[in-house]
């Protein structure tokens, strides 16, 4: 159970992780100020929440095996096939309006996702979920505005987002699967049930997406399926590029503290 | 970060004679510590002066964010990379109080940002230099933002009122992010000898651009009596280079690192350090546009700004249809 929880922390840490440094690569190129602080805002956001995972992954971690790592060492000396995070968030920025579909679609799960952790029989991870929700609420609030403001804007802007939901919405799959290491974790009362959180997340989606004038895709093939992906460590081609790029320094460097 | 060289478009400053009324009145508000206010009268020439500084002030800001960009998605630990992404959001922050400032003497954003991309106004030429490595992110917190806190501190005293107050609240933010680049100059001072060379090699490639950013000497500095009389500026380029030297060479030596001078001395006699020359040609130089990165930095601004123009089109396309909507309704 240990190892299981050690790994379901990394899925909930990275998926922050990844998010997070996709939108560090948005600061100062935004379309307009307020949107690159906001952005900003919600990338610290991530970071600050995949910090307090990775502190509790590696206590676990030392409560299983003595030795625990840090979040540095999880951060930094990973390698891609040991992430966790789900396939949506390690996709490429693209526009504007690829970046706020990623988001948005994350964004209404984890909202699903954090409500029901913050009731989690295990209080740690209850407080930190607790906490993000809050943050997260507003993450919402802001993509879904984005979506609808984009969908239902200009023509230009309006075939960019069918475009961009129509790229993204083969990861969306993954948020609901449930494998083995979380179907333990549910029974235990600790995780959150995936399978349950499609219901409410698509009535959401179909609401906002009505409201911004953009078609939900028909195409029900996902990305992902039959426990081979993100979750489990088989990412797309663009995870490992992000992290040589985010790993360079301490991985040069090991010895180094910063 | 403090815009130099602002042209006026002013070459003598007034006597007293010379002026109207309304001009008297003006200087005589100046003179007794009175801040101006955007609704109140101002020569034609210190509205400009001040659009031009705080403009150039603004943009100095958000291109500024380029630099140390560069370097998030590369911080080296979690913690730097939180750190290092509200510094630059703070930037951002800065950029968009100045804006509002110049905004408020008549001027709109979208026009200040087009003819900075014109090539019209300026920014702080500091940002044409490149951060080649994780040091110089400490470098820049160091040197560039302990520069600009001391070009700054007197403008929160400046007469006109939104800068006055734009500028109190960007000091504060700005002596924060002085002692989180100094706090990254100190690990690296103290970790391997890696990385005490790229502290010191930091050290070297800033040092001398972070003096030029207080401008040009005052014997050259043609535009600075009036910004004087006006009191845009309180104090003089020079003497704000000398405090800047006597404060930071204490902490260079703190740090166990060598400012690449020859001559810097302390003076018994003056009680500050002598430094040698400066080299303005190479400000000049890069001013003109031939440092390293000014032409990376305008391509990135101007990409931005084009790439984002659907976006905030259709912000404003859905705002409309929007208010029709609820127009037809009510």
């Amino acid at each position: 159970m240990k190892l299981q929880l050690f790994d379901y922390l990394l899925r909930l840490a990275d998926n922050d992780l990844v998010l997070a440094q996709r939108l560090g690569e948005w600061v100062g190129k935004g379309p307009v100020l307020e949107e690159d602080i906001a952005s900003t805002n919600v990338g610290l956001d991530l970071l600050g929440q995949a910090r307090l995972w990775l502190a509790y992954a590696g206590e676990v971690e030392a409560r299983a095996d003595a030795v625990g790592r840090s979040e540095d060492q999880l951060a930094f000396f990973r390698t891609d096939r040991e992430f966790r995070n789900l396939l949506l968030v390690e996709q490429p920025n693209g526009h504007y309006g690829d970046t706020i579909t990623r988001q948005y679609l994350f964004d209404q799960w984890h909202v699903l996702l954090l409500a029901e952790l913050a009731t989690s029989r295990d209080s740690r991870i209850a407080a930190i979920a607790a906490k993000a929700l809050k943050e997260v609420r507003y993450h919402v609030e802001r993509s879904s505005q984005w979506v609808i403001r984009l969908g239902d804007g200009t023509d230009v802007s309006h075939a960019r987002m069918q475009a961009a939901v129509d790229a993204l919405w083969m990861y969306t799959g993954e948020m609901f699967s449930v494998d083995e290491t979380e179907r333990a974790l549910i029974d235990a009362g600790i995780a959150a049930d995936n399978a349950a959180l499609a219901a409410p997340w698509r009535a959401a989606v179909q609401s906002v997406f009505a409201e911004a004038t953009l078609d939900v895709p028909a195409d029900p093939w996902m990305q992902g399926a039959r426990g081979r992906g993100g979750k489990q460590g088989v990412h797309t081609e663009h995870l490992s590029r992000m992290l040589a790029e985010m790993q360079a320094l301490p991985r040069m460097y090991p010895e180094a503290r910063w | 970060m403090y815009a130099q060289m602002i042209d006026t478009g002013l070459t003598k400053v007034a006597d007293t004679a010379d002026m109207s009324d309304d001009e008297r009145a003006f200087q005589a508000r100046i003179d007794d510590d009175v801040r101006i206010e955007p609704k109140d009268w101002m020569p034609e020439a210190y509205r400009r002066t001040l659009i031009r500084q705080i403009q150039q002030h603004a943009h100095s800001e958000v291109v500024g964010m380029l630099p140390e960009g560069n370097w998030i998605t590369r911080a080296p630990s979690l913690a730097r990379k939180a750190i290092l992404m509200a510094k630059v959001q703070d930037e951002a922050g800065h950029g968009l109080y100045l804006y509002c400032a110049a905004e408020t003497l008549g001027v709109s954003r979208e026009q200040m940002i087009e003819d900075l991309h014109a090539g019209k106004v300026k920014y702080s030429s500091i940002f044409n230099y490149p951060t080649l490595t994780w040091a110089d992110i400490g470098a820049v917190g160091w040197l560039v933002d302990g520069a600009a806190i001391m070009n700054q501190i007197p403008l929160c005293r400046c007469s006109f009122g939104p800068y006055a107050r734009a500028m109190i609240r960007i000091c504060k933010e700005e002596s924060f992010h002085q002692r989180q680049g100094f706090d990254v100059m100190m690990s690296l001072c103290r970790g391997t000898p890696e990385q005490k060379a790229m502290a010191q090699d930091a050290l070297d490639r800033w040092w001398w651009p972070s003096l030029m950013m207080f401008g040009p000497p005052d014997a050259a500095s043609v535009h600075s009596a009036h910004s004087a009389k006006w009191k845009i500026k309180r104090l003089s380029n020079d003497e704000l280079r000398q405090r800047f030297v006597d404060q930071t060479v204490p902490q260079s030596d703190y740090l166990g690192l060598r400012i690449p001078d020859d001559d810097l001395a302390w003076n018994e006699d003056r009680g500050h350090y002598d430094f040698g020359a400066i080299d303005w040609s190479e400000f000049h130089e890069v001013l003109k546009g031939h440092g390293p990165c000014n032409r990376d930095r305008m391509r990135t601004r101007v990409n931005a700004w084009e790439d984002g123009a659907w976006v905030r089109e259709a912000a404003v396309a859905h705002a409309q249809k929007r208010d029709a909507r609820a127009k037809a309704a009510a």
